[in-house]
């Protein structure tokens, strides 16, 4: 009698079902992860002990945790704000740029002074990073142009900008030719806490995830927002203006994204260069999804990544593993992650052979 | 009689709903058997087992004595079993003849187009069918679509011919004439499984009938053992029907005026051309015609969702024509969409949001930009008990719901601000009659408060019931109007393929 299995559609899955099957696949990512270690001939378990103890054993540990989550959470929240409204903004590193490039603009060139100052480094991080997605905005609402292409494409171009502004126009004159702005002033940096690197943009992106969420679950806005993700057509009968929407939102959805890069900039670097994000644009895309959406699942998620880039770096001193290692383990989590949600949509049924057949 | 094809108790369940509980019947070669059943009886489930989309969970198929299981659609074509399916599966943008060609199995990789033309033209001569093989299928009428699925199932030499719903977009002359082809197909020794609603039809074609209720086969009869009325109750099985009190006389106060609409489709072409129509206050105005013969266009165009070329609306007077979706809904014209899936409601949101839908920014449901959680709920609670809504969990995807569920979802939402006109497309279809009657109740309640009805439908019985008046269409184009009192199912077949007008 052979073994033969079906694939069956579950019925609504549970709110724990749901987070337990995300956990599994955290987990089974960490099980497969072991294999690559093991190959390195690095001991998993010792590993991911170190990864802990590295990121969360020490104030200086858990303070660089949370700065590395401050990028993620804030660019985070701008892709799941798309994804509600099934528009997949690729191009938050893009967007984290020109958000950079607009708050420098105002720190080095704008001769504002504080209190002024960072406020409108925060504008100007907050429009740049809008404008720029508005233009895959336009013409995603548009001329149904593809936003997933356009977004990612203009990343290339946002990342090219800011290398030209640093290596020519904006270059610091006293910095021996190196690829940096001049720093910013006093005035045009985030206050710091506790002697370490953490930096008032943590507050600034939990901030942002009450906003994020008040505007999705709470106005009439996020209603739209989540009509139109669900059914456009419907929502284009219930007389909401879809079009714009998909423009407001995108646009919304780069601004935030912009922020982080003021963020990093005012709290971090203190001027722009090269290299100013290591793909955090591209990590927010895992976070948003793993997150379900939520704006509170932004932050937790965030906060495990930031754990894991963290450990990362320390496993690099450690073993001389390659940071490609810390990315390879997200990569990892995305597929679980996809196997998973099979796993909660669908369930497989052993079926016994009829005597008959 | 040889048995070609026989079922015993076959079980289909899907998560939480039993489709087929235990279904056994047998068709005989040279018979015409129907199925007769409501709506979520089972019949498209079984039809899909039969075909091989769905595997049935236990149970036998038997094909000449010998034991079948089909694991796809290409398994039960390939021993002959064929279907024409209520949506057809045609390529548009091709002609007749490559969508035929194209069902053609076992044709040699450089075919011999030639041969196979005069043959596929023999057979649409044999049927005496009139067919241009070379006109694009986007160009044909529905009626003519139909015959091209059959004409694909012929050339296969299908032995067995399952037909879902066949006349419910024929008019009454085209389904003669498809009864007429059934016959010819039966005296060649084709087996036909034949699936409808409508009694007249099964009583006159029909060798056996077996019926369908909640998944299970009750009873199958020989032709001379049934009759329509025994037909009936068998089907819904005791429910009687209740009689129908028509709405009280309206008054010839106009609420809607149509002049000389005209739509054009994506194509170009006329959807509504020189449209006219008069709707007065409390009336139900039924709309009669084929399908695709310009109400979903005109629906459309009173509703704001599609661009009006030239022509006007009028509402108590007031010019709308080019108004937008929402303003339409603010003047007081509700829409029951005809595909409510599609467009009638957001499937991932909850009950409490899709009934907010159309005036979630009404002031009471909202402080400022912020939504009024507790006015959203007590709104829902309000309508579920109102409108008999039988809700999931609270806080579930309305998804979730049954296609009765979502159609009073619908009804509840489009209501709810006291409209003047409703527009209903096929308000009923697919519904059981349980809540088919629960829609009429809710319309004939609202015409008797001053509500005006256009009811689009292609049940001439549910025209027949509920209509005060009944207006004609075809092409495009008013024919005329007709009393539901005094005029015959025959005459107004005529005026729906445009042959008389009143």
């Amino acid at each position: 009698m052979s073994l033969q299995f079906r694939v069956e559609k579950r019925e609504q899955g549970s709110a724990l079902f749901r987070t337990l099957a995300t956990s599994a696949s955290v987990l089974g990512a960490l099980f497969v992860a072991g294999f690559l270690l093991l190959s390195a001939g690095v001991n998993p378990a010792a590993a991911y002990m170190e990864i802990l103890r590295e990121a969360l054993g020490s104030t200086y540990g858990i303070s660089e945790t949370l700065v590395k989550a401050t990028p993620l959470i804030i660019t985070g929240l701008a892709v799941s704000v798309a994804f509600r409204m099934q528009i997949w903004n690729i191009g938050a590193e893009g967007q984290i740029y020109m958000g950079a490039c607009g708050a420098t603009w105002v720190a080095l060139f704008s001769g504002l002074e504080a209190p002024l100052i960072l406020p409108a480094m925060f504008a100007a991080a907050f429009v740049a990073g809008g404008l720029w997605a508005s233009v895959a905005g336009l013409l995603r609402a548009r001329w149904q142009v593809n936003e997933v292409i356009v977004t990612l494409l203009m990343n290339y171009i946002a990342i090219l900008l800011a290398d030209y502004l640093i290596y020519g126009p904006w270059k610091n004159p006293d910095g021996y030719n190196f690829p940096l702005t001049a720093q910013f002033s006093d005035a045009a940096r985030l206050s710091e806490y506790f002697n370490t690197r953490l930096h008032s943009g943590f507050f600034l992106a939990l901030f942002c995830a009450l906003a994020v969420y008040l505007l999705m679950e709470r106005t009439i806005w996020g209603y739209q927002i989540k009509a139109i993700g669900s059914n456009q057509a419907a929502a284009r009968y219930a007389g909401m203006k879809t079009g714009l929407a998909i423009f407001l939102v995108l646009t919304l959805s780069g601004a935030i994204a912009g922020v982080a890069g003021f963020s990093e900039v005012a709290g971090l670097q203190h001027r722009l260069q090269h290299g100013l994000s290591p793909g955090y644009g591209y990590t927010a895309i895992i976070i948003a999804w793993l997150a379900r959406r939520s704006a509170l699942g932004v932050i937790i998620v965030s906060l495990l990544m930031g754990i894991l880039l963290v450990g990362g770096d320390s496993l690099q001193l450690s073993w001389q593993l390659p940071v490609a290692f810390a990315y390879a383990f997200q990569g990892l989590i995305l597929f679980f992650l996809l196997a998973s949600d099979f796993f909660i949509n669908f369930r497989l049924r052993r079926v016994k052979e009829d005597a008959d057949a | 009689m040889p048995k070609l094809l026989q079922l015993q108790h076959i079980r289909k369940t899907f998560p939480g709903v039993v489709a087929l509980d235990d279904v056994s019947f047998s068709i005989a070669a040279g018979e015409i058997h129907t199925l007769l059943g409501e709506n979520g009886a089972g019949k498209s489930t079984l039809m899909n087992v039969l075909t091989g989309f769905y595997a049935p969970d236990s149970g036998s198929l038997q094909l000449d004595g010998q034991s079948v299981r089909f694991s796809s659609p290409r398994d039960s074509l390939a021993l002959g079993i064929g279907m024409v399916h209520q949506h057809f599966m045609l390529v548009a943008a091709h002609s007749v003849l490559e969508n035929i060609l194209v069902a053609l199995q076992g044709v040699p990789l450089l075919f011999p187009r030639r041969q196979l033309r005069s043959k596929i033209e023999q057979t649409i001569d044999e049927f005496g069918i009139d067919l241009d093989l070379d006109a694009p299928v986007w160009q044909l009428s529905i009626g003519a679509q139909q015959w091209i699925e059959l004409i694909k199932l012929l050339m296969r030499d299908c032995r067995l011919l399952i037909l879902d719903e066949p006349t419910a977009v024929l008019t009454p002359q085209e389904a003669d004439k498809l009864f007429q082809v059934l016959q010819r197909l039966k005296q060649q020794g084709k087996s036909i499984i034949f699936i409808s609603h409508k009694m007249r039809e099964v009583m006159e074609i029909s060798d056996r009938v077996t019926i369908l209720k909640k998944g299970r086969s009750v009873t199958t009869l020989e032709a001379g053992e049934f009759n329509q009325n025994k037909l009936a109750a068998l089907m819904i099985g005791g429910d009687k029907i209740p009689e129908w009190q028509k709405s009280l006389p309206f008054s010839d106060e106009l609420v809607l005026e149509i002049e000389n609409l005209a739509v054009r489709n994506d194509r170009g072409l006329a959807d509504l051309d020189n449209f006219n129509l008069q709707l007065k206050k409390g009336e139900i105005l039924g709309i009669a015609g084929i399908a695709g013969n310009g109400q979903k266009a005109l629906a459309e165009a009173l509703t704001g969702l599609t661009r009006v070329e030239s022509g006007r609306v009028l509402a108590a007077g007031e010019d709308i024509t080019r108004s937008c979706a929402r303003s339409s809904y603010i003047a007081g014209i509700a829409h029951i969409p005809e595909d409510r899936k599609a467009i009638g409601i957001v499937p991932d949101l909850s009950l409490d949001e899709n009934l907010i839908l159309k005036n979630f920014r009404a002031k009471r449901f909202r402080h400022g930009v912020f939504q009024s959680r507790s006015a959203i709920r007590n709104n829902a609670i309000e309508k579920v008990d109102q409108f008999a809504i039988k809700a999931g969990p609270q806080g579930s995807p309305v998804r979730l719901l049954s296609g009765g569920n979502i159609q009073k979802v619908i009804i509840a939402r489009e209501l709810s601000e006291q409209p003047v006109v409703l527009i209903a497309l096929y308000p009923t279809r697919g519904l059981d009659i349980g809540s088919a009657e629960y829609v009429h109740k809710v319309i004939a309640e609202g015409a008797g408060n001053g509500m005006s009805t256009i009811l689009i439908s292609e049940d001439l019985d549910e025209l027949y019931k509920i209509c005060d008046r009944i207006a004609v269409i075809f092409r495009g184009r008013l024919i005329g109007y007709v009393d539901p009192a005094n005029a015959s199912r025959e005459q107004i077949g005529l005026m729906m393929s445009g042959e008389v007008s009143a």
